[in-house]
């Protein structure tokens, strides 16, 4: 058995051998994408398994062992480890845990440090934290992050973010049901195949499953009809995980909605591109600013990979871009405003409404604190900007009901649609 | 016929129209949770009276509604929405409509863009606040309404959500102020609340509708609306029925009643909430369960037949007074346990009198009182010792049970839990503002089912199923309450439910334990709602210990406060005697203390004899008649003082105006300088007042962000109203980095809130409002960008004077710092050599403003300690491993003050915390852990707009209490 070994710091490290022993955790956020990141690791050589638990024994988990005050995402992700590790599933001396670490000036870069605390009161010192981050924050000998991994879990976001939108889009108006969620299925094996035998990571064969993508899902067969269209913005653990969000998603297909939820590209660009406005803004190494841009331009190209693929299907409303997004923000909220989803979530909105999902439903923890600046705190300026915009914030929490939520959705809802009668009305009236 | 449905979550709601759109049937009642019932006989009355078998069109609306609508296929529409549709039908000219519903607030902005905004989750100021308010009052709305009529002055009370309000409207009852200020001052906070809480940003103006029940019955409710938005709006013919009629207008479907009824009536059968294991298998399990707690008794004794010396305790606590009469070998002779009506004297008065009537050879050789009520009694009535809650009860639960190494009390208004430590009180938790539901929920509750809370707890011993509602702050429950009855939950189950949240909230909310071994294993429950054997019984098998409750559980303050009496006694008593309570007078005037800038209400009570106690002051100037010590070591009224000593210099570049909040309590001094060294004269918005906060409070977007954040809205426009012109407030990511921790970043609300200012502030249009992005913490980079910044703004800048301005900046921060830290450092000699207690009073470079902080410096100062900040301590100790990522510049100051504090004997650490600051939710516990390895006490502040200093006051006697009885051991 691997051998518990620390940092000068006392930090309990993932050694090589554990490498080989060990069982990888990795808690849940979205779907589809979380899947295929999966199996990027697992070409690795890391035993990683994704957390698929779900139901109110993780909130009591997380309420037991974490401070209640903190924000809602670190309660859920730290839950859903603990009712795991309790399952009697996992071998307690053969399983680490896998978690995100931004850097960023926002509480999220502390939620493995509230984890370790968790698990130090759960009795549970002997289990290793993996920090996944790309701010050399914390290393261990037996995990390293390199370009090779980077570039894979490059092209399953991509890949993600396509399922993602494309099945978004076409979900509502399928003629056969549960037409979409197969072909969604289908593709995210097929994909995890390749992964595991080393293939579709490539630009080239990117591009290749991308056109087969959009052209599988084109051919979805389909009955149109005006349908009042939501977007779905908000903190990204709440906005994506649907036991976060009290499954949003599912609640606004079953009120006749079509939506969109922003997918995760842009926020990769976005903190990515954090690093180059740091510097533009602040001063800075130059190259330091020529690494990240080497790096910034890779994701570009890759986007670009995907737009162009999605838009070879007429049929697609397609994905805005990083940099248009970006442009859309300008002068409404400052580039240095970086910390949780900074003006990314507010760019979001404005780039929703523009597209014709002006009714967003901007779902935060509640009291996050970067959402208090670029959530509610620009409502106010997007309807300036889009008087359209018809936004609804929501907050989530152990204690808040659904019927609360749903009812405030509902509200946002009504407008909606009753906006949508009189856009209806007005085309018909321009055909006559 | 058209049928509109209005089911809202206490009331529902009915109207039916003919087909020329006239009212034909109108009805309004309370619904106790009985929706369903409630909806069937509704509707069956209809179809029986009304309808005639003619067919009907029916719509569903309201909160309660919406669930019940789509299980059984009824058309539903949104209630905001609804009222929409009736305004549009009814008064098409209306310009904002203002509703409040039992949990719903709503503002509709109908004219010039339609907005409709609902209060969040956080819901105060509803028509069930105002309920709670009668309820904390003992009055009926409509006399609460005629006395509002009559107020001469108004109290701030937050208004926030109803446990906060509470917990400012208790001392007010307690210091004796008047009925209908509090009442008029209640209305007034409900009236801010909705404002502030939902305008966010819009001005209300023109034609103002007023909807819903509480605006309906309430007059002086509607006035205080008027008042606030200086405008008289109009409360319309039916103005409770809006929601029901624009149901009614929606109505389009013809639906089959009777297959309705049918529906409706099935619906309850769909049970499917959240539940936990009944609380006792059986009959049996519950009879040894109590067999096993009557064995812990008190010794009792006859108070006719006694002779010999007697104790009084008294514990006057935030809903109740306790009070006991014990004798020699602490049994207890008589005692008394009375809801408090809003004011103890008087019941004090009267148990005194009938003691003395009745017993004149009974002989009282020493009293103590405790609780909210303590000082006002013990001027009242002579009572010899005044003392803090915690010792009250530690020395009852020490009676009981000798070892006990914890002490949980559960009262109406407060949880009060500690750890002893070498026999001295050591951690201590208090309910937070937010949480404090505890008892006086679950009386709310019992009450507004029509149960008694003793009828209402004993529901809950046998349900089969306790619903699961959560630990979070009990106003949040009531949510969770319908949406479980909604469900098919049972009274049973409600009851059971509500005493497992109680107890969930206070161990993992308020304690924050995992395993009962964190808290010891000798525990001694007491208080009020432990009376309830499913409290208890919750309490246990959550913790999986058997706990000792004495079956005066309730009385143990007062029993304490008895005791320690008793250990204390020299001097004959100085209780009032029989001919000096016949005499007894009390009055009260209310005044506001012009000494220093708190600017406190006072409450000044007067006693027979011209004795007086003078109430809601924050430090001892208004009792002393002395403006301030010369001697007061306080660095917080230090540092304010030099930052006010930054004043306006005439320069040829014209004013620039800076807003004094969040971070500019520290960086003053750098912008102040950059920018006189330019040539501008540099002017600040005053210090923060209530009447400022009050000013911006309409264009705050989100109403859970942190109270010196919200305070920034206030600075801002001031300076607007000054004139000035041009106003900087930059974003900073980066502060200075201090070499404390692994980066050096700003929280993202003081980082960026200029953002917000910009985005949500109309009355910036037309101004320079520089709030761009800028980077002090790299100082080479810094003159060139911040040249290129100004030259947005200004002509004729140039870098190379920008660049001296910088290096003069720079000078005179750093120059501040260090000033602030030599004079802190002589404050610490200075205590040191008069051997004062020294308190690191730990928080944000902005707690310094008085607003922010209510005067707990001075409190503490009162107390006799040296007030000390953590920037003085905080460069003692270099940078060291934390079990935190330790990212934020103000925050490691935090941490580097408890590691230096830990090696300080006479130094003690209390953390202030603005109440909704997510990264103190993580700074706190690492606070803790700290001291704690040092084996220091950790003492946490919440503070918010909220003026009560009861709960602090508590905290920090408590604190000295623990430091005395160390130093006692010691010695």
């Amino acid at each position: 058995m691997a051998e518990l070994k620390f940092n000068k710091k006392g930090r309990l490290l993932f050694t090589k051998e554990m490498k080989k022993e060990y069982t990888i955790l990795c808690p849940m956020m979205l779907p589809i994408h979380f899947a295929l990141f999966v199996d990027v690791f697992r070409n690795c050589g890391y035993k990683v398994e994704l957390l698929t638990n779900d139901g109110p024994s993780i909130v009591q988990e997380g309420l037991k062992y974490v401070h209640n005050d903190t924000c809602y995402p670190a309660l859920l992700v730290i839950g859903q480890f603990i009712d795991a590790l309790h399952s009697g599933k996992y071998d307690l001396d053969r399983t680490a845990l896998i978690i995100t670490q931004t850097g960023g000036g926002c509480r999220a870069s502390n939620y493995i440090h509230l984890l370790r605390k968790a698990l130090h009161r759960a009795g549970m010192d002997q289990i290793p934290v993996i920090s996944l981050n790309l701010s050399g924050l914390e290393s261990n000998p037996g995990f390293s992050i390199n370009l090779s991994i980077i570039r894979k879990m490059v092209a399953a976001i991509a890949y993600g973010d396509a399922l993602m939108a494309l099945s978004n889009q076409m979900r509502p108006y399928e003629k056969e049901q549960g037409a979409t969620d197969r072909l969604v299925k289908q593709w995210t094996d097929e994909l995890c195949a390749q992964f595991r035998r080393g293939k579709g990571m490539g630009l080239k064969e990117e591009k290749e499953n991308l056109l087969a993508i959009a052209r599988d899902f084109a051919a979805i067969e389909v009955e149109r009809m005006p349908k009042v269209r939501v977007g779905i913005v908000g903190e990204i653990y709440v906005k994506y995980a649907p036991f976060a969000n009290n499954h949003l998603e599912e609640f606004l297909a079953s009120q006749d909605c079509e939506v969109n939820v922003p997918g995760l590209m842009n926020f990769v660009l976005f903190k990515v591109d954090n690093r180059m406005e740091d510097i533009k803004l602040y001063g800075g190494s130059h190259a330091k600013f020529a690494v990240v841009r080497a790096l910034y331009d890779y994701l570009t190209k890759m986007q670009n990979v995907f737009t162009e693929a999605i838009a070879s299907q007429p049929c697609f409303e397609v994905p805005a871009t990083y940099e248009h997004v970006k442009k859309l923000v300008k002068g409404v909220i400052g580039y240095g405003n970086k910390m949780g989803e900074g003006w990314l979530l507010t760019a979001e909105m404005l780039e929703l409404a523009e597209a014709g999902y002006e009714n967003i439903v901007c779902a935060q923890p509640f009291g996050c604190l970067p959402n208090h600046i670029v959530g509610k705190g620009m409502i106010h300026r997007i309807k300036a900007e889009n008087e359209r915009a018809n936004i609804v914030p929501i907050d989530y929490d152990p204690s808040a009901t659904k019927v609360n939520q749903e009812n405030r959705i509902k509200l946002m809802l009504a407008v909606a649609r009753e906006n949508l009668e009189k856009k209806e009305a007005e085309k018909a009236a321009k055909t006559k | 016929m058209k049928i509109g449905l209005d089911v809202g979550s206490t009331t529902i709601k009915c109207v039916v129209l003919n087909d020329k759109q006239e009212i034909v049937y109108q009805s309004y009642e309370r619904h106790y949770s009985q929706i369903t019932q409630k909806m069937a006989e509704l509707l069956g009355k209809i179809r029986e009276t009304v309808l005639g078998g003619e067919p009907a069109q029916l719509t569903v609306s309201g909160s309660a509604g919406m669930g019940i609508a789509e299980a059984c296929s009824l058309p539903f529409v949104q209630e905001v929405y609804a009222t929409r549709i009736a305004t549009n039908e009814l008064i098409p000219d209306t310009d904002v409509i203002i509703e409040l519903g039992g949990e719903d607030a709503k503002i509709l902005f109908l004219s010039g863009g339609m907005e409709v905004r609902m209060n969040g989750s956080c819901a105060g100021g509803t028509g069930a606040f105002i309920d709670q308010m009668a309820t904390l009052l003992n009055l009926p709305l409509d006399e609460m309404n005629a006395l509002a009529a009559e107020y001469e002055k108004i109290y701030t009370i937050a208004s926030r959500c109803g446990v906060f309000a509470k917990s400012d409207i208790q001392p007010l009852l307690n210091q004796g102020a008047r009925k209908s200020d509090i009442c008029a001052s209640i209305f007034a906070a409900v009236a801010n609340q909705t404002i502030a809480g939902l305008a966010q940003g819009r001005k209300i103006a023109g034609k103002v509708l007023y909807l819903g029940g509480p605006l309906t019955f309430l007059p002086e409710l509607r006035r205080a609306f008027d008042i606030a938005l200086k405008t008289t709006g109009i409360c319309p013919e039916n103005s409770l029925y809006f929601v029901a009629l624009g149901a009614a207008y929606s109505s389009v479907d013809s639906i089959d009643i009777d297959e309705a009824l049918k529906n409706i009536a099935g619906y309850d059968a769909n049970a499917a909430f959240r539940f936990i294991p009944p609380l006792f298998e059986n009959e049996a399990e519950y009879e040894s369960f109590k067999e096993r707690h009557a064995s812990c008794r008190a010794p009792r004794g006859d108070i006719a037949s006694y002779r010999g010396k007697a104790y009084l305790g008294v514990d006057a606590g935030s809903t109740t007074v306790k009070a006991v009469v014990m004798g020699e070998n602490r049994e207890v002779l008589d005692s008394i346990y009375r809801s408090n009506s809003g004011n103890p004297v008087p019941i004090v008065r009267d148990y005194l009198l009938e003691l003395r009537r009745k017993y004149p050879n009974l002989t009282f050789a020493s009293s103590a009182v405790t609780g909210y009520g303590e000082e006002l009694l013990k001027n009242a009535f002579g009572i010899d010792f005044g003392i803090v809650e915690t010792v009250a009860h530690f020395t009852a639960a020490k009676t009981f049970l000798p070892d006990v190494d914890f002490v949980i009390d559960i009262g109406g208004q407060d949880m009060k839990c500690f750890k002893i430590r070498r026999g001295a009180i050591d951690n201590i938790f208090l309910n937070e503002a937010c949480s404090s539901g505890c008892g006086s929920f679950l009386q709310t509750f019992a009450n507004t089912l029509g149960y008694s809370i003793e009828d209402f707890a004993n529901l809950g011993l046998f349900a089969k199923h306790p619903v699961d509602l959560g630990s979070r702050c009990t106003v949040f429950m009531n949510s969770s309450v319908k949406q479980a009855q909604k469900d098919g939950a049972t009274t049973e189950d409600i009851s059971a439910g509500l005493s497992v949240s109680v107890v969930k909230n206070a161990i993992y909310k308020v304690i924050r334990v995992a395993s009962a071994e964190e808290l010891g294993r000798k525990i001694v429950v007491q208080g009020g709602t432990f009376l309830n054997d499913a409290v208890l019984r919750v309490f246990e098998k959550e913790m999986g210990v058997n706990v000792v409750r004495p079956d005066i559980s309730g009385l143990m303050g007062a029993y304490g406060a008895a005791v320690y009496a008793q250990s204390r006694a020299k001097a004959p008593s100085t209780l009032l005697t029989l001919a000096e309570l016949e005499d007894f007078k009390h009055e009260v005037k209310v005044t506001t203390c012009g000494l220093c800038n708190n600017h406190c209400r006072l409450t000044i009570n007067v006693f027979a004899g011209n004795r007086r106690f003078i109430g809601g002051n924050r430090c001892e100037k208004p009792v002393t008649r002395r403006s301030g010590q010369a001697k007061e070591l306080n660095m917080y009224a230090y540092k304010l003082a030099q930052l006010l000593s930054y004043r306006p210099v005439e320069g040829p570049r014209g004013k620039i105006g800076i807003p004094m909040g969040l971070n500019m309590y520290e960086l003053l001094p750098f912008w102040h300088t950059l920018f006189t060294k330019l040539g501008f004269e540099v002017v600040t918005s005053p210090l923060s007042s209530r009447e400022l906060y009050l000013e911006g409070q309409s264009t705050i977007p989100s109403d859970t962000v942190c109270f010196p954040a919200k305070l920034m809205h206030g600075h801002v426009l001031s300076l607007v109203d000054q004139g000035v012109r041009s106003i900087f407030y930059p974003c900073m990511s980066y502060n200075f980095d201090e070499k404390l921790g692994d980066n050096h970043y700003n929280c993202p609300v003081v980082a960026y809130y200029p953002e917000v200012i910009a985005a949500n502030t109309t009355a910036l249009e037309g101004l320079n409002f520089i709030h761009d992005y800028v980077g002090i913490h790299r100082r080479h980079d810094f003159p060139g960008k911040f040249h290129e910044i100004l030259s947005h703004y200004f002509k004729g800048i140039s870098q190379r004077e920008v660049k001296e301005a910088a290096e003069a900046a720079y000078a005179e921060y750093y120059g501040y710092l260090d000033r602030i830290r030599r004079k802190g450092e002589e404050m610490i000699e200075e205590a040191r050599a008069e051997k004062k207690p020294i308190i690191i009073l730990s928080g944000r470079p902005y707690h310094l403003d008085p607003e922010i902080n209510h005067g707990i410096d001075k409190l503490i100062t009162s107390l006799g300690a040296a007030v000390i900040s953590e920037d003085v301590v905080s460069d003692h100790v270099h940078k060291f491993p934390t079990h935190v990522l330790n990212q934020w510049t103000y925050h490691a100051r935090l941490y580097a003050a408890a590691r230096y504090i830990g090696t300080q004997p006479d130094m003690n650490l209390v953390q202030l915390v603005s109440f909704g600051c997510g990264v103190d939710a993580i700074t706190t516990d690492e606070v803790r852990s700290i001291l704690e390895e040092n084996e220091k006490i950790y003492t946490q502040i919440k503070i918010d707009e909220i003026t009560n200093l009861g709960a602090v006051k508590i905290r920090l006697r408590s604190l000295f209490a623990a430091l005395e009885q160390e130093n006692e051991g010691r010695n």
